[in-house]
């Protein structure tokens, strides 16, 4: 599974990149190989204020709609229209063009409690092969 | 991995979408062994069966099988199945999995006469379903027998197996379902994915299964069919023989076609592309929820979303206009002809 260095990451395998005032969410590559065929990406809304730990969006497969929570919280400030079209850029390219959101970053906002890209390497290999 | 009905099952293997479009263009391989299988024999047992089961077990000639329900005294389904007229007084009847246990029990309380044996082989015997435009070539090139026409069951024996083949499945392809001794299982699921990959042919899981059914309105059993729906809504009475003299369930389903059937099980189908609906989602009529969705899906098939509802009689109409609610917004659906996808002609 592909965990790129330079992402942070949450338990519930979303990953986050932080530029600056905004952050990047999207699913990790063991989260889209356990979801198979993404056919529905629903986003937040511009401008929704959101909270670390909470619902942001769904990613829907063939098999089962899945909850997507937001790593940090902030307002959302672009997402990603490709994914109305095409949602299997997620599976394609879960790292690049298949990321779901950005947000502006709160002043304070915690990211510390955020795995680094060997930790999530660890807990994916931990949790079993069949687990979602 | 999933549970289902105690056992473990595949989901998929290589994907949902990838496997369902294989089974509609070559061909699949689904291990169905978690069904279950009774053996009922005996100078009785056809007319056993005929007084529990909905369908007329009378019209089987031996090599012929059929669709039927097994209800309760109030005309709910306990269960479908179909059953197998091996040969002369010899039936095999495959049961849901989730059901073997209960259906067992049901039907050894109402043994009544001598004449009937009735054996649950469920632990001991497995079955393989080979569907797909491609599975009658795979199946001579396996068996090289005389393939059996649609409903029709044949008996082989091959270096010492015996093979019970039929030529049912549950994907609206052409197919045929084997059963066999489960000693033989894991060889006969390698032998045949080996001979079928150069006709294309992919293991198939449990999630494939659900999205081929579904599309052929092909119903669920615990989700389109429960005790508390009769045949008669559920828009199978062709399944059932109600000029039979008797059969449990029977004057259940005599008064609900005289007073009226008030529910329909109709097939729905999303206007436009959205998010996929699913099981216990609300179908709305001018705003006002008048049911769920007993199944949902989308349609790898058509790319757009599918599913079923029990209606109130009056809005089970074609071209009905309804909403399904899914997380809080409603999108636009309408009642369809089923099946959603015709079969190619």
């Amino acid at each position: 599974m592909n965990v790129p260095e330079h992402l942070q990451y949450t338990e519930t395998h979303e990953w986050l990149r932080l530029d600056g005032e905004t952050a990047t969410v999207g699913i990790t590559d063991h989260a889209q190989a356990e979801l198979t065929d993404i056919v529905y990406v629903e986003l937040p809304k511009l401008g929704a204020n959101l909270t670390a730990g909470q619902p942001a969006a769904v990613v829907e497969s063939v098999k089962a709609a899945s909850d997507i929570y937001s790593p940090i919280g902030g307002a959302v400030v672009e997402v990603n229209g490709a994914l109305e079209g095409d949602p299997g850029l997620v599976n394609r390219d879960p790292y690049g063009e298949g990321w779901l959101y950005r947000l502006r970053i709160e002043a304070g906002e915690q990211i510390e409690r955020l795995k680094e890209a060997a930790q999530y390497r660890e807990l994916i290999s931990a949790s079993g092969k069949y687990e979602v | 991995m999933t549970e289902f009905g105690s056992w473990l099952m595949p989901v998929l293997y290589s994907g949902i979408v990838d496997e369902h479009m294989t089974v509609r263009g070559n061909a699949g391989l689904f291990d169905i062994s978690h069904m279950g299988q009774f053996i009922v024999s005996g100078p009785r047992a056809g007319a056993w069966l005929n007084r529990l089961l909905t369908n007329n077990t009378g019209r089987l000639s031996p090599g012929q099988g059929q669709y039927t329900f097994l209800l309760n005294e109030r005309g709910g389904v306990i269960d479908d199945l179909i059953v197998y007229h091996l040969r002369e007084e010899e039936f095999l009847l495959i049961v849901n999995a989730a059901k073997v246990d209960e259906d067992f029990a049901w039907m050894q309380s109402r043994l009544e006469s001598d004449g009937v044996e009735f054996t649950n082989r469920s632990a001991d015997c497995v079955g393989l379903a080979l569907q797909g435009p491609k599975a009658p070539r795979l199946l001579d090139e396996l068996f090289g027998i005389s393939r059996p026409g649609r409903n029709e069951v044949r008996q082989v024996t091959r270096e010492g197996l015996r093979f019970v083949i039929a030529c049912t499945g549950y994907t609206g392809e052409e197919g045929y379902e084997l059963f066999f001794s489960a000693t033989e299982a894991a060889a006969q699921w390698n032998r045949i994915l080996e001979k079928g990959a150069p006709f294309g042919l992919k293991p198939c899981g449990l999630g494939a299964r659900d999205t081929l059914r579904l599309e052929m309105c092909y119903p669920l059993n615990g989700s389109d069919l429960s005790p508390e729906h009769t045949p008669l809504e559920a828009g199978l009475s062709i399944f059932v023989d109600l000029n039979k003299p008797d059969f449990v369930g029977r004057e259940a389903l005599l008064a609900q076609r005289e007073a009226g059937i008030p529910l329909r099980l109709a097939p729905i189908k999303m206007t436009e592309k959205g998010p996929p609906p699913r099981a216990h989602y609300p179908v709305l009529k001018d705003g006002r929820q008048v049911a769920e969705l007993s199944s949902g899906t989308l349609s790898p098939s058509l790319g757009i979303g599918i599913g079923m509802a029990y209606l109130p009689a009056d809005l089970a109409r074609i071209g009905e206009e309804l909403e399904i609610e899914i997380r809080g917004r409603r999108f636009p659906a309408t009642v369809e002809r089923k099946p959603f996808r015709k079969p190619a002609a």
